[in-house]
């Protein structure tokens, strides 16, 4: 199997590259959103500002679950449940700052709950009206189900498909929950018609751009945790358990306890991503949870190549780009069909994703051109051969 | 002794002569009386005052005159008016002639200052217990027996007397049943009936034991005498008895209903899971083209025998469509088995993202042949009506499914425990490395389990074409249960299938009364979650020392 080693070489500096190229985008978008006059063709659309800061986020997303995935073999088809809740604890922020602005103009209820006769607000949704208390939440309440779950799900050992399946179960619950109305979240229509962040209009170019920055910082930061993760000696670890389990647990790793931590981290990142994606699309609502959009993002990884951290980013990316550029033309109704092909194509011919590919070949390339070296000085009589170990 | 038999029956007859008799002129008796007192009840309607409208309804009748039924019609209606300087209440018909309410003859000229008599809700409520109580006598049965549950639910005393003519007369015991009820439920809310008549009257009515048997006990109880109360109390105690038996009857049916539907969706899922440890998301999918394969071969029954000409021949459309849907569900899954899967064994995760593709793409490829709404399919006389048992009434179409699924269920222990490939499937279920070395071609086996699997999904789809809609999403709705059955119920055992989807179908089915069917499922997966804690490999799990790598 595929070990960290592998991976090693060359590694760092596309680390700096893609870091550089974070750091360019998060600069140079607003620049294009904001200094350049509308009429110029340089001129960016904020439209364009928000989808692009929605495909840094599904690269988040994508990081996240490529570090529990590619580094740890936990396939969580539950990701999106926490990308949604982070999401959701944004949202409540976001709808707080509402205020008496809504349409029914009620000071401390949200819309939803005057048109559902809510007496008052409930228990839950005291604190969000401050912004340290949001995003404390964005990490706690996924880290915190992430434990849960994790702390259930690894200490018996489920492992493989049968986690698979309990974790879309678990997304596929969190989804009905949230439908419902008198659960507290808007329902079927999900929490919307955002105004203010931090004082900010979520709808002004200028917040646009910010969100657009923040993101690239986020992915920027959750990049180098990850990449500290996984180079650390837990990262070994952590790479021993997803190509062993059994070993590693024999040779006296507590695995359970480390599958927990990645998991649990993995979910707050995942949280973060979704909180930065609400105030860019201006909504957040159920069908988040939709077992399919956890599925989809498995399938961006894939396409990246599991295992490369940079990968998971850009497949996000690319998948991402290739969607919305088929759905909006006349090929709309064969997107999916591209989709399932690329399910299937990608495990089937492309296992390692672009960039794994990519390193093999570069791998392969450099040990035929050692070979080479080496024969081409045995044959010179240059080289001495190599004493026999 | 048939002598005797005979003796009593004439006296019998002569008996129900003399009662007709009396009846006839006690009838005549009434009839002069009647004459008079109709002027004085017509003359309510005239004054414009919803009191006297309604006095009018119910004295009316009371009356038992010729006209009374035309009169609450139109009433009920708004084609009743009257004319206050004649003194004359007009009856309009639908066809726009007016009649005298009086003597139900048309009038020679139409006052000037007609005007409709007004109604509001209390005379409606009159209207109502007038109605009942004047179609007490009608010939028909049915009638009668709908104007007897009408007078149950009213409680007019005025009906009383209607009543019990109506029961003398009665021939058909069910309409006899009802009209008893009715006279009990009157007598009960009557202030001047005695006690003793009162408790038989509560006795009657528990007899009859429904949610309106319930109602009025429970109104009866908080008024009446200690007595009464005490013997309406118990009667009520022993109506929610039975109604909660009943419903916990009826939860355990729809539980049963609900099990071998998940049953059927899941037992498939469980065969290639159990042989090759392979999640097939496309299951899901095989269901779905199940249904759609039996729409298909409806619509060239109807385009090839018309229903005027072959009125059977949708009938036969659900025993041509399983078998059809076996092959086609079956050749797709042996397809995909062997063009994608078997290159993924060492990969289980991967299988999984390359069958959602497929799921995907199957899925987008019906919604384009044909189109994203649900389409219709024909349920056969055989599935569309329903009997009644113990107050429990069952659907035909769902008893099928219950019948069908055990059928499926037996037919594959069938081939499982005698056939030859069943034992080479059980073989490979239990250890691939062994079985192959004793010479069973483990890859045969694995495309012919698959497309098994399939088959079984594709049949359930002909069922569930008979209770869902039928639209290109409908196998998503059954992938996560079925995936929770095989989870639940453990793989490579049918038993454990059998035992985790009527379990399942059961407890959501009692869960829902109190939670909701919504929070209903969500406890059950949160359950299902909880409890693989405990047996991570399923409640009936194969044994085995081998590690899991």
């Amino acid at each position: 199997m595929m070990t960290g080693r592998f991976f090693a070489a060359g590694a760092d500096r596309r680390v700096l590259v893609m870091i550089a190229l974070l750091v360019a985008a998060a600069v140079i978008v607003p620049i294009l959103s904001l200094g350049v006059r509308p009429d110029s063709t340089l001129h960016m659309p904020p439209y364009m500002v928000a989808l692009t800061g929605k495909y840094l986020c599904y690269a988040l997303l994508a990081l996240s679950l490529d570090l529990v995935w590619g580094y740890c073999g936990i396939l969580s088809l539950g990701h999106g449940a926490f990308f949604a809740l982070g999401g959701y604890a944004m949202g409540m922020y976001l709808m707080r700052q509402i205020g008496s602005r809504g349409v029914y103009g009620n000071p401390i209820l949200p819309d939803f709950m005057v048109f559902l006769n809510y007496p008052k607000l409930p228990w839950y949704w005291h604190g969000f009206d401050m912004f340290w208390f949001a995003a404390l939440m964005v990490l706690l309440v996924p880290g915190l189900l992430a434990f849960c779950f994790g702390w259930l799900a690894f200490r018996s050992r489920v492992t493989g498909v049968y986690l698979s399946i309990i974790t879309q179960a678990m997304t596929y619950a969190l989804l009905l929950a949230f439908f419902r109305n008198d659960f507290g979240f808007g329902g079927n229509n999900g929490l919307t018609d955002f105004k203010d962040i931090l004082g900010f209009n979520v709808q002004a170019d200028g917040t646009r751009a910010a969100l657009f920055a923040l993101s690239c910082l986020a992915l920027i930061l959750t990049f180098l945790i990850c990449r500290a993760v996984v180079t650390s000696k837990l990262g070994k670890v952590l790479i021993a358990i997803r190509d062993a389990e059994s070993r590693t647990r024999f040779l006296g790793y507590r695995v359970e306890s480390y599958k927990l931590f990645v998991f649990t981290l993995s979910a707050c990142m995942a949280g973060v991503a979704g909180a930065l994606y609400v105030p860019q699309v201006g909504i957040i609502n159920p069908s988040e949870f939709a077992p399919g959009n956890s599925i989809e993002a498995v399938i961006w990884v894939a396409v990246g190549g599991r295992g490369t951290l940079v990968g998971a980013a850009l497949g996000a990316v690319v998948v991402n780009y290739a969607k919305t550029f088929f759905t909006s033309g006349p090929l709309a109704p064969y997107w999916l069909f591209m989709l399932g092909a690329l399910f299937i194509l990608v495990t089937l011919l492309l296992p390692k994703g672009i960039v794994g590919t990519f390193n093999a070949w570069r791998e392969s390339r450099k040990a035929t051109e050692a070979a080479n070296a080496e024969s081409a000085a045995l044959e010179d009589g240059v080289g001495e051969p190599k004493p026999a170990e | 002794m048939p002598w005797r038999s005979l003796y009593r029956d004439l006296a019998m007859m002569r008996f129900i002569a003399r009662l007709c008799l009396a009846g006839v002129l006690l009838a005549g008796l009434a009839l002069q009386a009647r004459a008079q007192d109709l002027d004085a009840i017509l003359g309510k309607f005239l004054t414009d005052s919803y009191s006297d409208t309604d006095a009018g309804v119910t004295a009316l009748a009371a009356s038992g005159a010729p006209t009374a039924a035309l009169v609450v019609e139109a009433l009920a209606n708004g084609r009743l008016a009257f004319s206050e300087a004649e003194k004359l209440v007009v009856i309009n018909t639908k066809d726009g002639k007016q009649l005298d309410a009086k003597t139900g003859k048309p009038i020679a000229s139409v006052p000037a200052d007609l005007k409709p008599v007004r109604i509001n809700n209390r005379v409606r409520r009159a209207i109502d217990a007038a109605t009942g109580s004047l179609t007490l006598l009608s010939p028909d049965p049915g009638r009668r027996f709908q104007a007897a549950e009408a007078v149950f639910k009213a409680r007019d005393a005025s009906a009383l007397a209607t009543v019990e003519q109506a029961i003398e007369k009665e021939q058909f015991a069910s309409v006899k049943k009802a009209l008893v009820e009715a006279r009990a439920a009157i007598r009960l809310t009557s202030p001047d009936t005695s006690e003793s008549d009162k408790v038989a009257a509560v006795e009657i009515i528990e007899k009859r034991g429904d949610q309106d048997a319930l109602a009025l006990l429970r109104g009866i109880a908080t008024t009446a005498s200690p007595i009464v109360k005490l013997a309406a109390e118990t009667a009520i105690a022993g109506i929610e008895r039975r109604l909660a038996l009943l419903s916990n009857v009826q939860n355990a049916w729809y539980g049963i209903s609900l099990g071998s539907v998940l049953l059927l969706a899941a037992i498939g899922l469980a065969i290639t899971f159990g042989v090759m440890g392979v999640i097939n998301m496309a299951h899901g999918e095989m269901v779905m083209l199940g249904a759609y394969t039996t729409f298909v071969v409806q619509e060239i029954c109807r385009a090839n025998f018309p229903a005027e000409t072959h009125p059977h021949a949708l009938d036969w459309t659900l025993p041509i469509a399983v078998p059809l849907a076996f092959v086609v569900t079956a050749l797709v899954g042996a397809l995909i088995e062997r063009g994608i899967i078997r290159f993924l064994y060492a990969r289980p995760l991967d299988t999984l993202l390359a069958t959602w593709g497929v799921s995907l793409i199957l899925q987008q490829a019906v919604r384009v042949q044909f189109g994203p709404n649900n389409r219709e399919v024909g349920a056969p006389s055989y599935m569309s009506s329903y009997f009644d048992v113990g107050g429990i009434s069952i659907t035909y179409g769902r008893l099928w499914i219950v019948v069908f699924s055990i059928v499926v269920f037996a037919g594959l222990l069938f081939v499982l425990r005698v056939t030859p490939f069943g034992m080479k499937m059980r073989a490979v279920t239990q250890n691939r490395r062994m079985a192959a070395s004793m010479g069973i071609r483990t890859p045969l086996v694995d495309t012919l389990a698959f497309a098994l699997g399939s088959g079984i999904a594709g049949i359930a789809g002909v069922a569930l074409s008979q209770i869902d809609n039928v639209s290109p999403n409908l196998g998503q709705g059954y992938i996560i249960d079925s995936f929770m059955v095989v989870v639940f119920g453990g793989v490579g055992n049918l038993w454990g299938t059998l035992v985790g989807a009527m379990s399942l179908g059961i407890v959501n089915k009692f869960l829902e009364p109190y939670a909701g069917a919504v929070l209903g499922k969500i406890v059950v997966l949160v359950l299902i979650i909880l409890f693989i804690q405990k047996r991570p490999r399923g409640l009936f799990a194969l044994k085995g020392r081998a590690i899991e790598t």
